[in-house]
């Protein structure tokens, strides 16, 4: 790793922390007798620029930066912040943390040790230090394609969203890890109007780069540029969608999130550890068609959701969560894997330093199957395919879902017709995994725009999937015949 | 305790003008500075055992610079959580550096001091006795709470908990041409959330919760469990119906969902940039002669209630759609500008973000009719107390969402219903609004009574 550390608690930094004053801290915080202590310091850059009306409009640039200090007693958890490295507000908090643990003994923390991981996203100088100046262009050049690629576009907007993010971790059983978590997102909307009819089409794409992102010539300006013209022109001639059960064939990448939504959740321990997932004490048994692999991946070079480590200081890794359609396992955070008494998967995070870690998604995948896309589609005789979304909902409890697509098209006697507007797909995440009934070999990861929410929290992931089939599900649209 | 918070307001008030004052030196035209000072309390019990504490403090500035040598504004939005003084001389630099980067927008400037704030009502926003709240007694309230929520039906049979959450802070705002404003405000939340097994090992949650900016206000804990319980069970056995047309009765819960969708169809930002189907629809009918909206900052202990909005201009009642009629639109500054029209005084403003058009208290004003009228008036029809995903196309007002509730048979509400669909245009949604309820609360900073439309699609089976 090129050294480019900006965190003041860094090696050499203005408030670097040591192993030694870690230790004092997790000491202080352990002081009332909890089981467990973690530190978690977080440095995060962020950066924007948005163009609208062929302007650049505003650059923004925010700071933030603290410390989370997590008391694990038991299943309950103490949290406490402070957003200030002097000793005096960071024992403060440790303190509050502690409260959780009203008296007992109090295990002494063990020596801290640095922990050094691989990197799946090294970059040069973190794309946040660049000069502003250079990265307007890369909004202009969208703006300029959109513009061209079609007389009937009346409107353009671009923005380019970077991070750079430093984390160290420090935990009472004696890890001290460091990361540096680039990301950049880039988006453009435009809007097409036609007599009376208007539509907007969205492109967007990034993941854990600097400005590189842009280096590959399906992620240009310009290709995302005439990608939003491409989806905004198609949805002019939309007509109303269906409405009732029917066969779904889902596109492949970004089909990956109604995965996420409806099935990775329920799989997320801390649901199960409760009792409160419809997938609680299933490990071995059915829950899917035997199409079905699916697995969580915390280690895909660059992409969104990957991450060196963890934000309890565990290593990332894959996790197969369904295998031929049997439930294998589950995501974990420490609470969790204490709970099953397994080693932690790597899926502890959190948003911020203001938060405690849950165990959250990495890069949802559903692996590829035996079917060309052709012969997928070819074998509906009247249905709905689903290409993009711009999000979905899912009560986590029983895994009922909604998803909402900006992109969707009628199937017809095995092919693509007409482009469909307004179109929801409703369901229920365990019951549709048992109705796969053909899977791709097509599979792609989608490109990286995805935030998941949970309890407030909100997290990069990717998401990916091959082309899939699902027999019967209900098509929210307002035609009912 | 006032005292230490009114020296809090002061010091955001203090830290604003100075760094105004540092922007312009700095070579800024003109400068606005908003601050927040917070603190918080979570406490979870879950199956009557602590779950988690968490309390902190924390502050930010947010700092818009604008610099325009005579052609206009260039601006810059920027952000920091640190304002120890040498630290906040290096970021005005940098954001004035970085506003120069901006292309000119004639716009994109200070509001017209004129139109400042000068007059601070006092909204009773702030309660001491909220902030006298300790851990200890939050977690007594939140097993009180889960407990009375497992107790009322046997067949509550999980719980992901009962939670209070308390939030105090201090906001001040401050700009070069000479505004300076702060408030500060206190809110409590209190909710339940218990679990039934259903068959099939389906999972059946469901919630019910009181919050209010004073503690005395919030209902009684274990009545909040009691009723989350309640709600609970009756969705056991919930099942799909076919696809049909049939008028769809929206509980204020649900109804409160497509007021805040129609508010970001109603606003200044989503006209100036085409993104409303309501574009131009201005003295005209848009929705049923029964509805009546209203924006209101002023309302004494309201949830969203504000004193000036976040361009520090005065703020005031605006009526959005009268007898069904659209009045106006909620406008800040520049997206009045960009319409060619004046503010509403609807400015919202994050710490970290740059002046949106914002609501404050949003009300969908009741009508005559009691809920179970509303209900007793369908013959064969859907009773939506949940609505989920975010299906609305604000271009073209295309509206399906999934949805949960009751299915209405002969004015009864019979089974519960889950796993559907509901669409309908927007516009033809919100103008086929045949019946209002009486039942308003001033519970949420968005609000509605309960309401029926007409016709909507169902899809089903």
């Amino acid at each position: 790793m090129v050294n480019v550390s900006k965190a003041p608690f860094a090696t050499g930094g203005v408030a670097a922390i040591d192993a030694a004053l870690a230790h004092r801290l997790l000491s202080l915080a352990l002081d009332r007798g909890g089981d467990y202590a973690d530190l978690y310091f977080e440095y995060r850059v962020g950066a924007d620029v948005i163009l609208e009306d062929e302007k650049i409009k505003s650059l923004g640039r925010g700071i933030s930066m603290g410390l989370g200090v997590r008391v694990v007693k038991g299943d309950a958890t103490g949290y406490a912040y402070s957003e200030d490295f002097t000793w005096d507000r960071m024992a403060h908090a440790a303190r509050t943390a502690g409260q959780i643990a009203a008296g007992g003994g109090a295990p002494a923390p063990v020596a801290v040790t640095p922990v050094t991981i691989p990197d799946l996203y090294p970059i040069g100088v973190p794309s946040v230090d660049l000069d502003a100046a250079g990265k307007l262009v890369f909004l202009q050049r969208a703006d300029r394609a959109v513009r061209a690629a079609d007389p009937r576009i009346v409107k353009c907007e671009a923005s380019l969203v970077e991070e750079w993010k430093e984390i160290l971790v420090v935990t009472s059983d004696g890890k001290l890890v460091q990361d540096r978590q680039p990301l950049v997102r880039f988006g453009v909307r435009a809007v097409a109007e036609e007599g009376t009819k208007r539509q907007s089409g969205s492109s967007g794409g990034g993941g854990r780069f600097g400005l590189e992102y842009f280096d590959d010539p399906s992620h240009t300006p310009e290709a995302h540029g005439r990608e939003a013209v491409r989806i905004a022109i198609a949805n002019l001639d939309a007509r109303d969608a269906p409405a009732g059960e029917m066969e779904v064939v889902l596109g492949p990448a970004d089909s990956g999130i109604l995965l996420h939504e409806a099935i990775g959740h329920g799989l997320e321990a801390d649901f199960n550890r409760k009792k409160t997932s419809n997938y609680t004490d299933r490990v071995g048994q059915r829950v899917a068609s035997d199409l079905c692999t699916v697995a969580d991946d915390g280690i895909v070079a660059h992409s969104r959701g990957s991450i060196n480590v963890d934000d309890e200081g565990n290593a990332p890794r894959t996790n197969v969560l369904i295998e031929n359609g049997i439930l294998v396992g589950y995501m974990h955070d420490r609470l969790s894997a204490r709970h099953y008494g397994i080693a932690p998967s790597g899926n502890g995070r959190r948003q911020s330093f203001r938060h405690m870690p849950l165990p959250r998604m990495t890069n949802t995948v559903l692996r590829p199957g035996p079917h060309s896309p052709d012969e997928i589609i070819g074998s509906v005789k009247r249905g709905v395919y689903a290409k993009r979304f711009s999000g979905g909902q899912v009560n986590i409890s029983n895994g009922d879902f909604v998803f909402s697509l900006t992109e969707g098209y009628l199937i017809e006697d095995g092919k693509l017709t007409a482009p469909l507007k307004g179109v929801n797909l409703i369901g229920n995440g365990p019951d549709v995994l048992t109705r796969v009934s053909m899977v791709g070999n097509d599979f792609e990861l989608s490109d990286g725009v995805w935030n998941c929410g949970k309890d407030g929290q909100s997290v990069p992931v990717g998401v990916g999937t091959p082309t899939v089939k699902i027999d019967r599900i209900t098509v929210g649209g307002t035609k009912t015949s | 305790m006032r005292d230490i918070h009114e020296v809090l307001e002061k010091e955001l008030r203090d830290i604003g003008q100075k760094t105004c004052e540092l922007a312009r030196r700095a070579g800024a035209d003109a400068a606005e500075v908003a601050l927040r000072d917070g603190s918080e309390l979570s406490v979870k019990v879950r199956l009557g055992e602590p779950e988690l504490i968490k309390e902190a403090a924390s502050r930010g500035l947010g700092l818009r610079v604008f610099v325009g040598g005579g052609v206009g504004g260039r601006a810059s939005n920027t952000f920091t959580s640190d304002m120890r003084p040498q630290v906040l001389e290096e970021f005005v630099r940098e954001a004035v550096a970085l506003a120069k980067l901006a292309e000119p927008d004639p716009l994109n400037t200070l509001p017209d001091p004129a139109d400042f704030a000068t007059d601070f009502p006092d909204l009773e926003l702030w309660d001491e006795a909220s902030l006298a709240v300790d851990a200890a007694t939050a977690l007594e309230w939140c097993k009180i709470g889960e407990a009375a929520a497992m107790a009322a039906d046997k067949r509550v049979t999980n719980s992901e908990g009962a939670t209070y959450d308390r939030n105090a802070g201090a906001v001040a705002f401050a700009n070069s041409g000479g505004f300076v404003g702060s408030y500060r405000g206190t809110y409590n939340s209190f909710y339940v959330e218990p679990i039934c097994d259903d068959e099939g090992g389906k999972k059946r949650n469901g919630f019910w919760w009181t919050a209010n900016r004073f503690l005395a206000a919030l209902e009684d804990r274990a009545e909040i469990g009691k009723k989350a319980a309640l709600r609970t069970v009756a969705k056991l056995g919930s099942r799909k119906v076919d696809t049909c047309e049939v008028p769809v009765v929206f509980d204020p819960e649900a109804a409160r969902g497509l007021l805040g969708a129609l508010l970001g169809v109603a606003n200044g930002s989503a006209f100036y940039r085409k993104s409303s189907y309501l574009v131009g629809r201005e003295g005209t009918p848009i929705a049923s002669p029964l509805v009546t909206i209203v924006d209101d900052p002023l309302i004494k202990r309201g949830p969203g209630s504000r004193s000036f909005d976040g361009d520090g201009l005065r703020v005031r009642k605006n009526t959005l759609v009268s007898a069904g009629i659209l009045e106006t639109i909620l406008c800040d500054t520049y997206s009045a500008r960009k319409l060619g029209r004046k503010s509403t005084g609807s400015a919202g403003r994050g710490v970290g973000g740059s002046p949106g058009p914002t609501s404050s208290n949003l009300i969908l004003q009741a009508g005559t009719s009691t809920p179970e009228e509303i209900v007793r008036g369908v013959e064969r029809g859907l009773y939506v107390t949940e609505m989920m995903g975010f299906g609305f196309n604000p271009v073209t007002g295309d509206f399906s969402r999934g949805a949960g509730g009751f299915w209405i048979e002969k004015g009864q509400k019979t089974f519960p219903v889950s796993e559907i669909t509901i669409s309908c245009n927007f516009d033809d949604l919100w103008k086929r609004i045949d019946a209002v309820g009486n039942d308003l609360e001033l519970r949420t900073s968005t609000t509605c009574p309960t309401i029926r439309v007409s016709s909507m699609t169902l899809g089903g089976r």
